[in-house]
Parts: C-alpha cells; structure tokens; sequence
C-alpha cells in the first residue's frame, strides 16, 4: 500500500528552480499493475525514483505499509529498498563480471543472507524465469531480453511488494519486449503490484490502470472496469 | 561481501596484478632489507658476547658528557695491579681480570714472529670463556711479582712450534726469557682481530714490557644475578677512596650491549625506512587504481544502492577490494623477499641475513593498513554518491 501526498521535488539548476513534482497525490494499492505515461520530462521518473525511494521529495508525505518515509534515515531506506522494492532499469544495470545467477544473488548478498539459503532461491527464480541454462553465462553472453528476465529474477528474488520498472521494453526489440511484459504480468497475478513507466503505447496500455503525467502533475488516472481488463 | 570484492579485482587482471605489484616490491625491499639488517645486528651481536655477559669493565679516566676522558690531561691515577686486587675481595665478584696489551716479537731458536701480547691475570680463562688446549694457564702466582711464564695462542704455537708440543719450551719475549706453560683452544677472530695469533703473560711482566704505569683495563665477572647496580657502586666507592678521586670509567657489558643494540635498532630501521618509501610509493598506486575504480563503477553503485545496500556496505565493499590489493602484494613480496633473504644465504654465507618471523606478520599488517588508508578516501566517495544520480552514469 503506497500513498503520497502532496509530493513536491523541486531540483535546483544552475541559479533556477526546476519543479518536476508538483503536489502529486497518489495511492496504490497491493497487487495493482499500473502504467505511468508521459512526455520526457514530464516527471514519470522522478516520480518512479521517489517510489523506489531512491530520492527524498522536497516536500509532502510518503506513506509505505501505513510507514512514513520520509522520515528515514539513509541506513533504513536502503534495508526498506532491499526488502519491499525491486527495480528494473532500460538498460538492464546487471554487473559484466558476475555470471547470471550471481547477478540474481545479489540482493540476498546485501541483505547477509546464508549462502545455504541463498542457492535454492537463485535455482527456483531461474526456473520462473526460464534461465535456468543459462545461470552461469555472463551478461555479455545473454540477448537483450534474456537480460532484461535476468534483471527481474534478481528484482524478485527478495519477493518484494513492489516492482518498479523504468523503460523495461525500451532497448528491446518486440518480441523480447512482449516476453518481458508477460513475466512481469505473470508476476502481478501472483499478488506483485507492478508499476511501468514508459514512452511505447503498446505497453502501456496492457495495464489496467492507467497515469499519465505532464508537466510534473498526474493530469489523468483511469482505470480500466474488471470486464474490460479482462 | 569478500567473494564480490574478490571479483571485483579478478575482473581486471591486468590492473590489479600491477597494483599489487607496486606493494610486492615495496614490502620485498623492506623485508629484504630489514632481514640484512637484523642480520648484521645479531651478528655483531653475538660476536661481543661470546666472551659471556656477566662483565664489569674499568677503564682509567673519567669519561665526561662531552665523552672525551679527561685521562688525556694525565690528572689521572693510573689503574694498579693492587687496585684489582683489592676488587677481588668485593661482594659477587667472581674473577679479576688485569689487562695491558701491545706488541712485542717473540722467538723461538731461529723462528721469530710479532704479535699481539696481552699481559692479564690467571682469571682471564674463566673470564672471557677462553679454553686451553694443552698444559695449563698463567699460574697463581703473586700478582705483582709473578714467574716468566707465558701461554701461546693456538695459531702463534702453530707458527712458532710447527707440530711440535711448546708446553715446557723457552721463547723470547721482548729480549726477555719465559717458559710456555700452556696452549689455548683456537677462539676465532672477533671483528677481525685475530684471537689465536697472540701471547698471554702476566699482567705484572706486562707493564714492564711495555714500560706502562697502570692498566689499560680491569674486568671483573660476577656471578650471575647479582646486584649490578650496587656492584657498580661499591667499586666505585672503593676505587674513589684509593684514588681520592673519581677518576676512572665504569662499563657494565649490559651497557654496552644496549648502546651497540640501539646503534644497530637505528641502522635496521633506517634501511626499514628506505624500503617504506617504495612501500609508500604502493600505497599511492593502489589510491589511484580505487579512484578510477569507483569512477568506473559509478552506476554499479548506483544498482547496489537500489538493491538495498547501505552506505556501509558500498564502503565496506571497496575498502575490501584496496585491502585485498595491498594483502596479496604484502604476500608476494613477502614471498619474494623471504626468498631473496635464502638466496643471499645460500649465495654470500659470510652476509648474515636473518628474517625474525614477527617482521612477517609487522610487513603484511603494513601492508594492509596501507591498503586501508589508501581506499578510505576513494571508497568514502563511492558511498557518499546518492543513488539516483549513481544510477544515471551510464
């Protein structure tokens, strides 16, 4: 359950001020899947970080699981990061020296887990992801879309609440992208609230609730009814 | 975490094999180096006590702060075979040993050869831990009227005697007639003198030998654990009180041993010190190579931060990488260092080279410490980077 209110997040460039939140309310509830569209600019991924809580609005609240965060400290943001929110980045952000099941590992590293622990999880989410061939090639070795699927067994491998996905589709051609969006689809039917910022239509239309910013303000909110989604 | 910052430096090969290379020689030099040192150190070391430690030397004339001896200026009462034998009755005192020294030819029929003569009493043996080989030491006889007898040193005997037996034979001494009593055990040579090639008369014979006054020297061994500070009073008191005057320098052996000790400490540290400068040098190298490092890893930060990782463990993570760097040149210079030390053993046995294992462990600590300060700055950087704009460097 994610709330915000009256999200400002001004940037200061140069000697100017540059408003890319503008009083941004908005709730989402567990296990939604919603898009975030709009022109460049226009604030989608400021707000996606903010989201993620890798930046602190300016000013308004934030409420995670009824918890204000923006109150937290940088140590509890990052443990909050680690559990509750996964991210997937356009360009895939995997690290070139670790093969695919490390990359996956990683979160479960940061978080101290035992190594004894850790294997199984890595083998299951390759299996859901259907990598499991592929768990000791590296980056290099993996198509664009194969990536991007490593990207996300590593987002869900600490079975967080969240995944936020900037771009996921955006340096993929449209057959991965499609195999993208399935997963991630697949995902939110198993209870994963899914929030996409992206430029291509195509996708954004897939979810059922739709935003669309300009301008640094949600100038539409619409969700699709239950038969319609179907 | 150590396994990631394992990766980290296996990634680049390259790079880390010559940054750990800069700390390999660094720590190669200090560990060679010192070894020399200290090998130097134990060798003069062991050479100054094997005449054992337990010894009191008394030399005429005071020495002052300036350390010149105001005996120069003759105001000095010369040190008498009576004063040491006066010693002799004094608490803990085991042996006396009077000692003038200098040179005189000796001959034997045709044979004659210059030598080093030391005029000394009968407890000079059991003193300086000197053994005969054959007949008998200076006899006890009265200190300041002792026979014409004299010991050979085992080289001197050699020369002179060829193989046959001197105890029993008449030399010259000087012009002067003695009968050999005795042989030593060769001693060797300490600094370069040579032991063997000299000739023991009493110290009485001595003085007249060479027309001297007084001694040059009186040494006095006392038994183990004795007082020492109030050994060396009470000689002090004594010789004052026969002098009327303080005119004469008292050196304990463990004096001495801790000046040559510090003089030596001072010599290992200083070429230590050489060698830290490429040790230093290292720590620049691997202070670069984590700058770029985390320049180049800005957006992997970036991801780390975004999968939960605290600013403590993105510093953890690269301060890890620079001690890992600097702990495996530590290990291969000491490797190559210890290996150096061997090869000059087995090469130039006559240079004593000797490696203390504590310099092992003192050498990989330094090393890591270097590592550690050398990555505070760059991996205080990494984790001061806010995720969001880490994540945009692309």
């Amino acid at each position: 359950m994610i709330r915000l209110e009256k999200i400002n997040r001004i940037f200061q460039v140069g000697d100017q001020q540059v408003r890319a939140l503008n009083d941004v309310d908005l709730t989402i509830s567990s296990g939604e899947y919603l898009s975030i569209m709009g022109p460049s600019g226009s604030g989608k991924s400021t707000l996606l970080n903010i989201l993620g809580l890798l930046d602190q609005p300016s000013s308004g609240k934030y409420q995670l699981d009824g918890r204000d965060t923006t109150q937290m400290d940088d140590e509890q943001l990052a443990r909050i990061r680690g559990r509750k929110i996964g991210f997937v980045f356009q360009f895939f952000h995997l690290i070139g020296r670790l093969s695919a099941a490390e990359n996956i590992e990683l979160p479960l590293i940061l978080a101290e887990e035992a190594p004894v622990t850790r294997k199984p999880k890595v083998q299951e989410i390759l299996h859901r992801v259907g990598l499991e061939d592929r768990a000791n090639h590296r980056p290099d070795q993996l198509s664009g879309g194969q990536r991007q699927r490593v990207a996300i067994a590593r987002a869900t491998i600490t079975r967080p609440d969240v995944l936020l996905a900037d771009e996921p589709t955006g340096n993929l051609d449209s057959v991965s992208g499609a195999e993208v969006i399935q997963l991630m689809e697949t995902l939110n039917d198993s209870g994963l609230t899914v929030l996409i910022v992206t430029h291509d239509p195509n996708v954004g239309d897939r979810a059922p609730r739709k935003i669309k910013m300009i301008d640094g303000a949600i100038v539409a909110d619409t969700t699709k009814r239950a038969d319609e989604a179907a | 975490m150590v396994r990631l910052a394992t990766r980290a430096v296996t990634a680049h090969r390259l790079r880390s094999a010559l940054t750990t290379l800069g700390i390999a020689i660094g720590i190669f030099a200090v560990v060679l180096l010192t070894s020399i040192g200290e090998g130097i150190h134990r060798f003069v070391m062991s050479e100054f006590t094997q005449f054992g430690t337990n010894i009191i030397a008394i030399n005429p004339g005071k020495a002052t702060t300036m350390g010149a001896s105001i005996g120069v200026f003759g105001s000095v009462r010369p040190l008498s075979i009576d004063d040491a034998e006066a010693l002799r009755r004094l608490p803990y005192v085991e042996g006396v040993v009077t000692m003038v020294q200098g040179n005189a030819e000796i001959k034997f029929g045709r044979l004659q050869r210059r030598t080093t003569v030391y005029g000394v009493s009968p407890d000079f043996p059991q003193v300086f831990r000197f053994d005969i080989a054959s007949g008998s030491f200076l006899p006890p006889d009265d200190p300041r009227n002792p026979r014409a007898v004299a010991v050979l040193g085992s080289k001197l005997a050699r020369e002179l005697f060829l193989k046959e037996s001197p105890v029993g034979a008449r030399i010259r001494v000087g012009g002067d007639r003695y009968r050999v009593v005795g042989v030593m055990e060769p001693k060797g040579t300490m600094l370069g003198f040579d032991l063997d090639d000299t000739i023991f008369l009493p110290a009485a014979r001595g003085l007249d030998l060479f027309g001297r006054e007084g001694l040059m020297e009186i040494d006095i061994l006392y038994v183990e654990n004795a007082p020492i500070d109030e050994l060396v009073a009470s000689i002090r008191r004594m010789l004052i009180s026969r002098h009327g005057g303080e005119d004469v320098t008292i050196t304990t052996q463990q004096q001495m041993m801790d000046v040559l000790g510090s003089v030596l400490g001072v010599l290992t540290f200083a070429v230590g010190a050489l060698g830290g400068i490429s040790l230093l040098v290292g720590g620049v190298g691997i202070y670069s190579i984590m700058t770029i490092s985390v320049s180049e890893r800005t957006s992997e930060v970036g991801l780390l931060r975004a999968l939960g990782a605290g600013k403590g463990q993105i510093l953890t993570l690269f301060l890890g990488e620079a001690m890992l760097l600097a702990a495996a040149g530590g290990f291969a210079g000491l490797v190559l260092g210890w290996g150096g030390a061997s090869l000059i053993n087995q090469l130039l046995p006559s240079l004593p080279v000797h490696t203390p294992l504590y310099f092992i462990f003192v050498a990989e600590s330094a090393a890591i410490l270097i590592g550690l300060v050398a990555g505070v700055a760059p991996a205080r950087r990494a984790a001061a980077m806010t995720p969001v704009e880490a994540l945009r460097t692309e």
